[in-house]
């Protein structure tokens, strides 16, 4: 049997969240207006969301991802590469690279498991090299984003059922693989694997960690 | 501690009586005193039990800078350091970790000392581009005010971090393999010094094991290189590893060393400290205790009192801010073969009690530090090393206990890790020993799954932890002792379950623990009790 190791992205492999992608494309809207009112509201907004991730990922997402609504799937697409280029490339942490690279060479797949959008997360993925990627998407009617996710969200719980599921699929054994997080919405991921590793993690993965003994890593 | 009249000597001194350093339990004898972690026991002792003592200090160097320059500019088997510069060379100075002396010395640290000298020598010789390297192979980085205090300040502004730095065994691009010796092992060093015209070795010898071609054949290297000689067999092979003649880690090392020095130019600087780790208010934790006045007793009744009232991490605080009085007692320079030859002499003179006859029982206490956890917790695979691996190794000859005897040690055991310095030893301790403690098992099962775990490495990297591979390297440290002894037992243990992991039985208190022992080895055991701290190493006839 083979093993994979798991990534978390925002906060563990970058330092963007998906708010910072939302206010890339708030402040590329069409028309010089649109724009400032949009990334207004982001910046008003930012409080209530930090509060609601705080509280519940669930309920963060669905506070969060309203906001695409009415955003054309195919301006969303356009913006993707230059998302990357100006805001997701410079965030990546120095020590990641290395963290995967070192981890391929054990053999390992490469997979992220990430709550950020697939439209956003394509390129990076590629960038990194990372064999396979599962993110959330963003539910299109018309061209034109209804500010819903489709089923499944990937967060918390749902992570870990994704990984059981791809690991059965691909002859994976979850106690050989790895998995890496920064956030304490993504314990169920961890906890599913036989290596998990705290990255950059809020206080409250921090002291799991530290009950459980699981290694704690600083890529910053 | 009850009051005794004045140690008067009666009848013939005991008929093992060895060395001054010996002292016989009696009727009349004071309990002793011994470390168990962050606490001081005070226990009465059987009679007929054999105490080593460590030998006074000898007397430091009076002038440690000239007897610095002395020694670069008389080396051995070298020219003189300053008839080896050039304008425009490349020197790299590379120093022990912070492992070395131990507790750690107090400032200025004879590295200091060195390197403000030679760093007037370079300057005055026009050699600019200068790095100063600390040589901690896989053991953890040092952080910046480790760094600054064993430096100094100045030195440590003007170099840190571009020019001083530690060691990075993993960096894909920092190390350079220089080819095999005629046995097959790997050497791979730091590429910054391979590439030196010249590498200057500023060396602390605490104890015999040290110096030599160690220290830049196992200071400087990676994990490959260390796979040779960092396992089961060579350990148990060495008859011990703090007799470098009779120590197949060392002949392993000394190979690869000579290959150092058939790829660089090497100009080894050796030092050897006395034992002066206590002074002034603490002195009398390395006296006899018949001979201790009422002050003496008075301080240690405080301290103990005052220990007792403390939590544990506030006493490891404590007792890891005291730094040792250290005083250097030889230096030399040169080749790295004649200067490791002498300095061994001035080791041996300083730690060697020499002993007739070997024990059943030896008690060993085990105290707050080992050489890898300075400003850290003494987990338990140290204690484990402290015990099979260290105390055990400390003799010359034939070992202080046995075959099949039992060794006492006193400590805690308490199930403590620090997550920054050891992240490895905790699964290695609570994942691997469960299943097995045969370490040829654990050495070929799983080394290599820890020393390539990607989060260990960036944690040795990026942050002060271990490598990933350095739990097991402790585990093999004890595997000679292992072999050897036949029980260990742990006084004072708060748990049971951690002697139970590391193969090891429990006793509430030391009496009770050579009641134990007795069952072990009969009804009138020879008992041995080494009273560490400051070291004493055992001279067996």
């Amino acid at each position: 049997m083979g093993a994979a190791a798991f990534y978390d992205l925002d906060g563990t492999l970058v330092r963007t969240n998906l708010v910072h992608a939302f206010a890339f494309s708030a402040r590329n809207q069409q028309g010089l207006l649109k724009s400032m009112v949009k990334t207004a509201a982001t910046l008003i907004s930012v409080p209530m969301f930090l509060a609601a991730d705080f509280y519940n990922r669930r309920l963060f997402n669905d506070l969060f991802f309203v906001r695409y609504r009415g955003e054309s799937e195919d301006r969303l697409r356009c913006l993707a590469q230059e998302l990357f280029d100006t805001v997701l490339r410079p965030s990546i942490f120095p020590g990641a690279y290395e963290l995967i690279d070192k981890s391929r060479q054990l053999g390992l797949r490469q997979v992220l498991v990430t709550g950020a959008l697939d439209i956003t997360v394509g390129p990076l993925a590629k960038h990194l090299k990372i064999d396979d990627y599962v993110t959330n998407r963003l539910e299109f009617v018309d061209g034109y984003a209804t500010g819903r996710l489709l089923p499944p969200v990937m967060a918390a719980a749902t992570k870990a059922s994704w990984m059981r599921i791809y690991a059965e699929k691909e002859n994976l054994n979850l106690s050989d693989c790895y998995g890496y997080s920064d956030s304490m919405s993504d314990l169920p991921m961890l906890s599913v694997v036989g290596h998990p590793t705290a990255v950059n993690p809020d206080i409250r993965l921090r002291n799991t960690a530290l009950q459980h003994d699981w290694p704690i890593l600083d890529l910053r | 501690m009850r009051e005794r009249a004045p140690k008067v000597l009666r009848g013939p001194v005991p008929r093992n009586k060895e060395d001054d350093q010996v002292v016989y339990i009696d009727g009349d004898s004071a309990p002793r005193i011994l470390f168990s972690g962050e606490d001081l026991l005070l226990e009465d002792l059987p009679i007929g039990t054999r105490v080593l003592y460590p030998k006074p200090p000898i007397e430091g160097l009076a002038n440690p800078g000239a007897a610095i320059r002395y020694a670069l500019n008389h080396p051995l088997e070298a020219e003189p350091l300053y008839a080896q510069l050039a304008p425009g060379m490349r020197v790299t100075i590379a120093v022990d970790d912070i492992s070395l002396p131990l507790p750690p010395m107090t400032t200025p640290d004879i590295r200091q000392t060195i390197i403000e000298i030679l760093l007037e020598l370079l300057d005055a010789n026009g050699v600019d581009d200068v790095h100063i390297v600390i040589a901690n192979s896989l053991h953890r980085h040092l952080s910046a005010a480790e760094m600054k205090r064993m430096v100094g300040a100045k030195i440590h502004d003007a170099f840190y971090p571009d020019r001083y730095y530690n060691h990075d065994a993993e960096d894909p691009d920092g190390i350079v393999h220089l080819g095999k010796t005629d046995h097959q092992e790997p050497v791979n060093i730091n590429r910054r010094c391979v590439e030196s015209d010249l590498v200057i070795y500023v060396n602390i010898n605490l104890v015999p094991m040290d110096g030599g071609h160690k220290s830049v054949a196992v200071g400087l290297c990676d994990y490959e290189s260390l796979r040779p000689h960092h396992e089961p067999e060579t350990i148990r092979a060495s008859d011990s590893y703090m007799d470098p003649k009779r120590s197949m880690l060392n002949t392993k090392v000394e190979r690869q060393g000579a290959l150092v020095d058939r790829h660089m130019n090497v100009f080894h600087i050796e030092t050897a400290l006395n034992n002066r780790i206590y002074a002034g208010a603490t002195a009398f934790l390395s006296k006899n205790e018949d001979e201790f006045t009422e002050v003496d007793r008075l301080k240690f009744e405080a301290m103990r009192w005052t220990l007792s009232k403390m939590p544990r991490a506030a006493k490891r605080k404590l007792f890891h801010s005291i730094p040792a009085q250290y005083q250097m007692v030889a230096v030399y320079a040169g080749k790295t073969e004649p200067v490791h030859e002498r300095i061994l002499k001035h080791c041996w003179d300083q730690y060697a009690v020499h002993i007739r006859g070997q024990a059943d029982v030896l008690i060993c206490p085990v105290p707050f530090i080992s050489p890898y956890n300075v400003n850290s917790i003494l987990n338990p695979l140290l204690v484990q090393v402290m015990g099979l691996g260290y105390f055990h190794n400390f003799y010359r000859g034939k070992p202080l206990l046995k075959k099949g005897g039992v060794m006492i040690l006193t400590h805690p055991c308490y199930d403590e890790f620090d997550h920054n310095h050891h992240p490895s030893y905790i699964e290695f301790f609570n994942r691997l020993l469960p299943e097995t403690r045969d370490a040829m098992k654990l050495r070929h099962k799983y080394e290599e799954e820890f020393a390539k775990n990607p989060s260990y490495i960036e944690m040795y990297r990026r942050g002060n932890a271990y490598h990933g591979a350095h739990p097991f390297f402790m585990w093999y440290w004890g595997e000679n002792g292992r072999q050897h002894i036949g029980k260990v037992i742990v006084a004072g243990a708060e748990n049971a379950h951690v002697p139970k992991i590391l193969g090891f039985d429990r006793a509430d208190s030391l009496s009770e623990a050579i009641a134990m022992a007795k069952s072990a080895v009969g009804p009138s055991p020879d008992i041995t009790m080494m009273h560490h701290p400051p070291i004493v190493m055992a001279d067996m006839e």
